[in-house]
């Protein structure tokens, strides 16, 4: 069974968002760039699916700037076997990145995709379900547990309020959640190996896909900035001021 | 032209977030039909038809519509998505799960999580968890979008009395089958929803302390209980207590962080709640800065104190 996981390149969550003052978006330059958190739980994922015979093949393909390869050799330190980059500088919008993905599915014929949930960059929570409906497979979004048999991906999800578990044929898209694995630290020899592993370098023109931009980015601003309050003397006083605001 | 607003309900109430969503999208539209899907749906469809300002309630009824699947949903909305110029979900999982298969069966983008409707064609959302306001303008003919609730203030429940008629239901979509579903049982409130959240941190040192100090609390304000991603990765909380910006980002009226230093992943999942509670011996912790009340000092001393003032 081969595994397709897309991978972005995002802001490393740990970085402070600083938005630029030209209000044009989020500056992104010289600081430290890394996977999007929940496509290193996917990438872990297939890597468990080979580990335990399940998988045979797992392909990360990233669409980005020449930067994603970094992207893609983490996830190839992480387990997968080969990468994928579509180069492009553009900032390419879900359906479209969907389009793409599509694209590369109907070349790479995999049984199954497992993706991050969504990219803590943009937070759009859409690209696997996209791809899934252009695809006309399956989906198991927010998985936080994977089993497949016969067949069959059974698929626990994080919905409001508790947990779903769905039975999806393959092929299908999964999206993954929190609480599905720990992604593995990169050791030494992993690194090593994966800069052996191979890598192909596309263009978006490769795949005929349309990527041109339905949405315009007017501005972008920082959220109304909170300062810091009062401080209260003791738990008495608090709740005084907790009634006095009326939240309590 | 008008607008479809997807209802959220329990299968015997509509939710309040569809009132909220119906807000947002009469800021679109003066004609809103609401879709209940499910089974058995028609005590929720009764509901619907009184709300303020509905034209008209559809249902949809089959076992994978009760089961929610995603699939199912979006091949009934765009069946009749013909009929509207914007289709409008919740940002609930459901909704965050068939919105976007709507909006590429539509050909069209997904605006989530929108928060402000500017214009017809404008929309304010959050990027970066919410560190960063993304307005975009769309140049798609139909708007598809899931609308962050908490950002719009509810439709009268009351007043309307609109038809309930039902639409046809396209055949089940092959490959996704219903399992099981495991809900919480709890008398509180879901965190996501929730009007307080009580939240610890790692300073609580142990997976009993947290419980022991967090649920009485808790009990008491009829609140949620959150913990930040350093009390979940020692194994004091469960994953899905996480508030932060790979976790549940919360918006309630009252926050309170009890033993939090306030890292930027915390801050970027709360800190749009209406009031915020600092609980922390350290004077210098980041969590004062966007707290609206701070309480320097030991929370071992402090909770119980505030347990007797609650009282």
């Amino acid at each position: 069974m081969k595994i397709l996981v897309p991978v972005k390149r995002v802001l490393d969550y740990n970085v402070k968002v600083r938005v630029k003052a030209d209000q044009s978006g989020v500056d992104l330059a010289n600081v430290k760039m890394s996977m999007n958190p929940f496509d290193e739980i996917a990438v872990e994922e297939a890597v468990r699916l080979k580990e335990k015979g399940v998988a045979t093949e797992i392909v990360a393909v990233s669409i980005g700037p020449a930067q994603a390869k970094d992207t893609i050799i983490t996830a190839l330190t992480i387990g997968a076997d080969r990468g994928i980059l579509i180069q492009s500088d553009q900032d390419i919008e879900p359906l479209a990145v969907a389009k793409l993905l599509k694209a590369v599915v109907e070349a790479e014929t995999p049984d199954l995709i497992i993706m991050g949930k969504q990219a803590i960059d943009g937070d759009n929570n859409a690209t696997g379900q996209m791809l899934a409906t252009l695809l006309n497979w399956p989906q198991a979004t927010f998985a936080s547990k994977v089993v497949i048999e016969n067949g069959e991906a059974q698929v626990t999800r994080e919905v409001d309020g508790g947990l779903q578990t769905l039975g999806v044929k393959l092929p299908c898209v999964i999206t993954t959640d929190l609480r599905l694995n720990e992604p593995r630290y990169a050791s030494l020899p992993n690194i090593m190996k994966a800069k052996k592993k191979p890598l192909e370098t596309k263009s978006v023109a490769d795949y005929g896909v349309d990527v041109a931009p339905r949405l315009k980015v007017v501005k972008v601003t920082e959220p109304p900035k909170r300062s810091a309050g009062i401080k209260v003397a003791d738990a008495a006083e608090l709740v005084s001021k907790l009634k006095t605001a009326g939240v309590l | 032209m008008a607008a479809l607003v997807i209802a959220d309900h329990d299968g015997a109430h509509l939710r309040d977030t569809t009132l909220k969503t119906i807000a947002a999208a009469q800021k679109l539209s003066g004609e809103i039909d609401l879709l209940v899907t499910g089974e058995g749906v028609a005590a929720v469809a009764a509901a619907a038809s009184k709300v303020a300002g509905v034209r008209k309630v559809l249902t949809a009824e089959s076992p994978e519509l009760k089961a929610e699947i995603a699939e199912d949903i979006a091949a009934v909305v765009a069946q009749i998505a013909g009929g509207y110029e914007a289709i409008a979900f919740p940002a609930t999982s459901s909704g965050k799960n068939a919105a976007p298969r709507v909006a590429a069966l539509l050909d069209v983008s997904l605006l989530s999580d929108v928060m402000e409707v500017v214009d017809a064609h404008t929309f304010v959302r959050p990027i970066y968890a919410g560190n960063a306001l993304e307005t975009v303008q769309t140049s798609d003919a139909k708007i598809v979008m899931t609308v962050r609730t908490t950002a719009f203030a509810p439709v009268a429940a009351e007043g309307g009395s609109a038809s309930v008629e039902a639409v046809a239901v396209p055949a089940a979509f092959p490959g996704a089958r219903f399992i099981s579903e495991e809900k919480v049982v709890s008398d509180r409130p879901e965190l996501g929803s929730a009007k307080v959240v009580v939240s610890g941190g790692r300073a609580l040192g142990s997976k009993e302390e947290f419980d022991a100090v967090l649920n009485p609390l808790a009990e008491k304000l009829g609140a949620a209980v959150g913990a930040s991603r350093a009390a979940v990765d020692a194994g004091y909380a469960p994953n899905d207590y996480q508030v932060g910006q790979t976790g549940k980002v919360v918006a309630p009226q009252l926050y309170i962080a009890i033993g939090i230093s306030g890292a930027i992943q915390h801050l970027a999942g709360m800190k749009d709640s209406k009031v915020i509670v600092a609980i922390n011996k350290d004077p210098e912790a980041p969590i004062f800065g966007v707290a609206d009340y701070g309480l320097v000092g030991d929370y071992k001393s402090i909770v119980p104190e505030l347990m007797t003032a609650l009282a």
